[in-house]
């Protein structure tokens, strides 16, 4: 992993057109800017492997799933 | 073209009936076509079927069925990305976790399948700040219990 050291109000540009700012620092926290295309999905990223686990959970299905579903009468 | 299906058997399917994922979906990146396939004698949930492989198809439902106070708001690069669509060409699918039992089954609220009908675009928005997850009881009640 590429390691830099910003301060406050800095920024790393990542190819031609993703930017990440350093907005403040408080204690352990950084709250961090980004600048991205509209087609980059940016998500924190615990959320987005939550999805990805629940999605990975949901397309096991099972296999009476017929029987289970309740049928209209 | 036919395709084959995890709960369907082998089906034909119309280019015109295929809606396209562009990003695939969160830990399915490379599936970009799906087909929503109703089931037997069921009003309530669909199969959202990859068109390449079989195996994978996913139990969804319309949230609002069972979530009758579900409300979100998309946000804009979302909204751009399916063409911008009107409210009514609109689809909202919520992908489910089926369990042995319906009780014990639960939808992803905060990641719903949001369709354009009219340039049939899909895309899984992850929704942020939200209080919804990833899991929520569809019955909150047992079935059977009523009143």
């Amino acid at each position: 992993m590429l390691v830099l050291t910003r301060k406050t109000g800095e920024s790393i540009q990542i190819g031609d057109d993703i930017e990440l700012t350093v907005i403040s620092i408080k204690g352990d926290q950084v709250k961090l800017g980004i600048n991205a295309p509209k087609e980059v999905d940016i998500h924190r990223k615990e959320v987005y492997l939550s999805i990805q686990e629940e999605n990975t959970e949901a397309s096991k299905g099972i296999d009476n799933l017929f029987n289970l579903l309740p049928k209209n009468d | 073209m036919k395709i084959n299906t995890k709960y369907h058997g082998e089906i034909e399917v119309k280019s015109e009936e295929i809606l396209t994922f562009e990003h695939g979906i969160p830990g399915f990146r490379e599936e970009k076509q799906f087909v929503l396939l109703p089931l037997p004698e069921n009003e309530w949930f669909y199969i959202l079927q990859s068109v390449k492989t079989p195996q994978l198809g996913f139990v969804v439902a319309d949230p609002f069925v069972f979530f009758k106070e579900y409300d979100f708001e998309l946000d804009q690069a979302s909204v751009e990305l399916l063409d911008n669509p009107s409210e009514k060409e609109v689809q909202v699918l919520s992908i489910l976790t089926v369990r042995e039992t319906l009780n014990e089954s639960t939808a992803n609220l905060q990641a719903p399948i949001i369709i354009n009908l009219a340039n049939r675009k899909g895309k899984q928005v992850i929704l942020t700040n939200t209080s919804y997850q990833t899991k929520h009881l569809i019955f909150a009640q047992p079935a059977g219990k009523k009143g």
